[in-house]
């Protein structure tokens, strides 16, 4: 059925642009890197985001996923677990007709 | 182009940061390629030494060989003062915007030198932000307004040897493997904040003017409005500086805050643009959002989008200020101060409060 298999890409695309941010903020959070982290943890409830790191992650998924971030976007909350970071990637994509 | 850092009333002429030069029948007399015994145009020393301890940058763009060139010039004893020389046989503006990428500053701060007009058209059709000079009248460089500072400031002196520094600092970043933050550790920076003294408001003058992307609305200040603020017990004025094991960025950044009964609003705050990727700019806010705290006040910030202070909102919006109000351009923040963020450990924060 077409809408069920296209959910299954939307999931797929979001399960590897999930892993994609968390190898990225595993390799380069040096605090988490003993850390079991979930995908849901908020990193500032866990009190290890700083405003540097969550500039960091921008720039890497600009790059990395070939989207701009509007203005309206760029709050500390949208990049505070790997989750909320998914869900911007997705939804952005998904404006920009991908 | 449309330019915030020039509000009405106060539109002057943009400065040059960056003189681009051609070689042959520029700098010097002759074509090095044809087997000419090259000189120096007479002048051209003087001129380079005026310039340089003005704090304008020097670079060229020449086609020739690359190695050919730069012995000629350390022959010559001038190959010192030129920063990220483009000798190759590409398009002159492509080198230019090359010399743009590495120094990181606005294409309408470039100015370029050559004989050809083939070249200085081609130069003006790719970048026409870029000024371009015919090489003939290279005798009116050091009279040119975009390229007289009214003021030189210690910092602008020491201004190529900064750059000389930042390469070698990117040099040993790009060589980095790892974490950036283990990077930026190995640095060992110390960022120091200090109330701005008598001394500093020439260079503070000077940044308001310099700074763009890292600006948070573009306001000129002139040196009698800082002088009126710095002692002004309703205004704080903060300067800062930072050091690190490769050398002094020197006065790098700024902060004004106007002081409220209830609150306090942040009229400015900007940072040179060399120090981009250190986050620095993060650090002036974590220490402004302490005070604020500790003095229990409100604390907003004034903020104009401008095409290029990109950078700046990212600073804003990801150290937790949220927009209150928002007319055209111009936001006003507000940090509920709920999120206290320590120092980052890698940089050494030292406040002379």
């Amino acid at each position: 059925m077409p809408s069920e298999s296209l959910t299954s890409m939307e999931n797929g695309a979001a399960a590897d642009t999930a892993a994609a941010i968390r190898n990225y903020v595993r390799a380069n959070m040096t605090a988490l890197r003993d850390v079991d982290l979930r995908d849901d943890d908020n990193f500032f409830e866990k009190g290890f985001v700083t405003s540097i790191f969550a500039m960091q992650m921008l720039d890497f998924i600009e790059s990395t996923f070939g989207i701009e971030v509007p203005d309206d976007r760029i709050t500390l909350q949208n990049f505070s677990s790997i989750d909320s970071m998914t869900r911007m990637v997705g939804e952005l994509k998904h404006a920009a007709g991908e | 182009m449309p330019d915030a850092t020039a509000p009405e009333g106060n539109r002057t002429v943009k400065m040059a940061k960056c003189v681009v030069w051609d070689l042959d029948d520029t700098l010097w007399h002759g074509t090095l390629s044809a087997g000419d015994h090259v000189t120096l145009k007479p002048g051209v020393l003087d001129l380079i030494r005026t310039l340089d301890s003005r704090g304008i940058l020097l670079s060229i763009a020449s086609k020739n060989n690359h190695d050919d060139a730069m012995r000629k010039l350390e022959e010559l004893g001038v190959a010192e003062y030129f920063l990220y020389p483009q000798i190759n046989w590409n398009s002159k503006s492509s080198s230019v915007s090359e010399i743009q990428k590495r120094l990181n500053i606005g294409l309408d701060t470039f100015v370029f030198v050559d004989d050809q007009p083939f070249e200085r058209d081609e130069v003006a059709f790719a970048l026409p932000e870029v000024e371009t000079v015919d090489a003939a009248d290279y005798l009116t460089l050091d009279a040119l307004p975009r390229l007289s500072p009214p003021v030189v400031t210690e910092d602008a002196r020491r201004r190529r040897l900064m750059y000389l520094e930042d390469e070698r600092r990117s040099e040993s970043e790009l060589a980095y493997q790892g974490p950036r933050e283990d990077f930026l550790r190995s640095l060992g920076m110390v960022f120091r904040i200090s109330r701005a003294g008598g001394d500093d408001l020439l260079r503070l003058e000077e940044l308001t003017k310099r700074t763009s992307q890292l600006n948070s609305t573009g306001i000129h200040y002139s040196h009698e409005q800082l002088e009126t603020l710095m002692h002004d017990p309703g205004h704080d004025l903060w300067v800062c500086e930072l050091t690190d094991r490769y050398g002094s960025y020197g006065k790098i950044g700024m902060a004004l805050v106007a002081k409220g009964q209830d609150r306090w609003t942040i009229k400015m705050l900007l940072m040179s643009c060399r120090t981009v990727s250190k986050g620095v700019g993060t650090v002036l806010l974590a220490f402004l959002i302490k005070r604020a705290t500790a003095a229990e006040k409100r604390l907003f910030a004034d903020f104009r989008r401008t095409s290029r202070n990109r950078q700046m909102l990212l600073t804003y919006q990801l150290a937790n200020f949220r927009v209150v109000s928002k007319d055209g351009d111009d936001h006003v923040y507000e940090n509920d101060l709920t999120v206290s963020q320590d120092y980052p450990d890698y940089i050494k924060v030292e406040v002379n409060a």
